[in-house]
């Protein structure tokens, strides 16, 4: 089951919000109905979150983005349209079964912080279990497990102006998880905290999720961060989500020209992956394969260089056409001997900011390979810099190679450049 | 010839409506009006029993002590001499009462004054509705409330206890309400996000929040009482109030500056003493030496926020790893 789901949910604020909602649906601008003191602050949007994914929703300030994660726990009530949980329609409840649902299933996480200045970091840590009249062992227990969880061990009797910006979100972060609940809504959580501890909030963000796999829907205004953390994106502008997409399909493919004006701004090399980049091996070589068989493979393919894998596909290394012509001119049966096994592998997840170094120090190709060293494709020097290029010309040529060849010495030039970074 | 009739406009009998309003009410509600008179004298008698009962200096140094407690030897010592002034001027007991005329009403005062405040805040009706009384309240020439007060309960220390609670509310309502109102909204959303019903928000966020607004309305309340506990000498109460309306009345200088400066240095402690309270200052006087306290003030010796070291060393799990590897760069 879905874990959030909205369908053609609208919140506008106003006399008489009910006619705003209907003027919309004719096919009024936000403009129209602002004239008429009537604000559209989210309109017709519909998006799913799959359980244990971070959805993203990005947008500048006046998107509506902030209405709209409030409107998943209710703290605005839709104006028209279904907001479900787990199945269940925010909608339709009433207090108290808002607040339950609150209690249970949703918790929130908020961009300055909001904790309470007169608790400590373990009270503020156990608010939402306070609320819940959970009691007072078992709250502290769970309250220092969290804290533990975002690396705040042993601060539970600070008082947050004792901390640091960063660390007082972690507390932030650890009242929401000692919640215990399965989604967790989070508001420009790392938006008033400086480039570096940003940075690292959202590592720590991605590595709890992938431990504790919570639903995680999170509002941001930077593309950077959406990019960064979201499984898929939405993009937010005027009250209406634009496009809905993974960071790379948005990357790509940009929905119109908003999204891709934003998109120009975009760090590539942090949001590309080697697997998205990545150009499909030629052909592999079996390590029981003899020399001229491996000869004939490399002239059919016009390559110099092939990767030797075993049976299950696991890289052994690569074989290079003289090594592989003088063994074949000795009269050797099979490669042993000449397998180049110092072949640079790297994880289909790698950002190619990461790549570059690697690209800038092994003039030849890099292995792509699966969590079970299987390879998946290859990427050469001239890959991995057309995937970067396309900043700068924003065409939509694929990256997988094909394009004209680029001589090596710029190759070379550009990517120490980029390596020495 | 009056004016209105010049102008064409009929006299508005406001006045004799507000006169034979209150005739209704003396004539219909004597009952309610004599207990109240009996219940607020009663409290009044009482504290003036139990300050005059002890000797004054001995009273005056546990004032001095309890100014040491919250506050500081440098205002208990100041507290000591005032108040060894006001028994060498021979205005103790004057001050006695009037001590116990302003903190009966302060505390009747404050009773009805927060919980008005907490509904102005929440309901915007409550707050439109309560302004223009409050105004009325505040801006009417004090004298006029003795008027009333005195046709319903006669004269005496009640009615100087009723105008002063009249005269001396609103400030505890308006810095109740703004108080409440000006609590972080984010913490009062994040109170709602995690499910709090409007009794766990008001209790545990919005009050203790608007903490110190409340108590600086509680200290204008207490100031506006003793201004007011003077000028309900002139209705009979007893006390510093009396002392003065006698001065005035017999011109005797002497006696009234005697009286004035007995006010002004119930004034200054009592100012002192709350506003200690209300701006938790209370840490200064003897109060550091109790445990909660220097839990926190051993807290406050670890290093502050800017030198905190950011990256605390998180507890990476093997089988999260490759999360890493995928975002890190």
């Amino acid at each position: 089951m879905k874990a959030i789901v909205a369908n053609n949910t609208y919140k506008v604020f106003g006399k008489r919000p009910e006619l705003g909602v209907a003027r919309l649906r004719e096919g009024a601008t936000r403009e129209e109905l602002r004239k008429e003191g009537i604000t559209a602050a989210v309109i017709d949007a519909s998006f799913e979150v799959d359980e244990g994914e971070i959805f993203v929703v990005m947008g500048l300030s006046g998107s509506g983005k902030s209405t709209l994660i409030r409107m998943v726990n209710g703290l605005w009530e839709p104006t028209a349209g279904e907001l479900r949980l787990y199945g269940d329609d925010i909608v339709t409840m009433n207090a108290q079964q808002l607040r339950q649902t609150r209690r249970e299933k949703v918790s929130m996480v908020f961009q300055h912080f909001a904790l309470l200045p007169h608790s400590t970091v373990g009270e503020n840590a156990a608010y939402g279990l306070m609320i819940r009249g959970i009691d007072k062992d078992e709250r502290e227990r769970k309250a220092k497990e969290a804290l533990r969880l975002v690396g705040l061990k042993g601060w539970e009797d600070s008082f947050p102006g004792q901390l640091s910006g960063g660390m007082r979100q972690r507390v932030g972060l650890a009242r929401a998880l000692a919640a215990g609940t399965n989604i967790m809504l989070m508001d420009e959580a790392f938006s008033a905290l400086d480039p570096l501890i940003k940075r690292e909030m959202q590592d720590q963000l991605v590595e709890l999720q992938n431990k504790l796999g919570k639903t995680i829907l999170f509002i941001t205004h930077d593309l950077n961060e959406a990019m960064r953390l979201g499984d898929h994106i939405a993009m937010m502008r005027d009250g209406r989500i634009v496009q809905i997409g993974t960071a790379q399909q948005i990357l790509n493919n940009p929905a119109n020209d908003f999204v891709a004006q934003f998109v120009l701004d975009v760090d590539r090399s942090r949001v590309l992956t080697a697997g998205a980049v990545m150009a499909p091996p030629v052909a592999l070589v079996g390590s029981d394969q003899g020399p001229l068989a491996v000869h004939k493979l490399m002239r059919e393919h016009q390559t110099s260089r092939l990767f030797v894998v075993d049976r299950d596909n696991r890289l052994r290394g690569a074989v290079d056409e003289e090594a592989v012509v003088a063994a074949a001119t000795a009269g050797a049966q099979t490669l042993d001997g000449i397998v180049d096994d110092k072949v640079v592998s790297v994880p289909e997840s790698a950002p190619l900011t990461n790549l570059l170094p690697l690209s800038a120090a092994n003039p030849k190709a890099l292995a792509v390979v699966d969590k079970d060293k299987r390879v998946r494709g290859v990427l050469a020097r001239v890959t991995v810099l057309q995937a970067l290029a396309q900043r700068m010309t924003n065409t939509q040529t694929d990256a997988d190679g094909s394009a004209q060849p680029v001589p090596a010495d710029t190759v070379d030039a550009a990517l120490t450049k980029g390596g020495a970074r | 010839m009056t004016l209105p009739m010049d102008a064409g406009i009929p006299k508005i009998e406001i006045g004799k409506w507000i006169s034979s309003f209150f005739d209704w009410l003396t004539t219909n509600l004597s009952g309610f009006f004599d207990a109240v008179s009996s219940i607020v004298g009663g409290a009044v008698d009482g504290i003036i029993w139990l300050l005059q009962a002890p000797n004054p200096i001995l009273l005056a140094v546990l004032f001095a002590l309890i100014g040491l407690v919250v506050k500081g030897w440098r205002f208990a010592l100041g507290s000591l001499l005032g108040l060894l002034l006001i028994i060498s001027m021979d205005q103790w007991d004057a001050a006695m009462q009037t001590l116990a005329l302003v903190v009966v009403s302060t505390v009747v005062a404050i009773i009805i004054a927060i919980p008005l405040g907490i509904l102005a805040a929440r309901k915007r009706a409550a707050s439109a509705a309560l302004r223009p009384i409050m105004d009325l309240m505040q801006t009417m020439p004090a004298f006029v409330w003795l008027v009333p007060v005195v046709t319903l309960f006669g004269i005496g220390v009640v009615p100087g206890v009723i105008a002063t609670i009249i005269f001396a509310l609103p400030p505890g309502v308006r810095l109740t309400e703004l108080g409440i109102r000006n609590v972080d909204h984010e913490i009062v959303e994040a109170a709602n996000a995690f499910g709090a019903t409007p009794r766990q928000t008001l209790f545990g966020v919005q009050l203790p929040l608007a903490l110190p607004t409340i108590m600086a309305g509680v200290n204008q309340v207490l100031m506006l009482s003793l201004s007011m506990a003077v000028v309900a000498g002139l209705v009979g109460a007893e006390g510093l109030g009396g002392q003065v309306t006698s001065a005035i009345a017999t011109l005797d200088l002497g006696l009234g500056f005697e009286a004035g400066i007995s006010v002004v240095i119930l004034a200054i402690f009592l100012d002192r003493l709350t506003a200690a309270i209300g701006q938790g200052k209370a840490r200064h006087g003897l109060l550091r030496y109790l445990p909660r306290k220097r839990r926190e003030e051993a807290a406050e010796e670890q290093p502050a926020a800017d030198e905190v070291v950011e990256d605390i060393p998180v507890e990476e799990s093997p089988e999260t790893l490759d999360s890493v590897a995928r975002i890190h760069s």
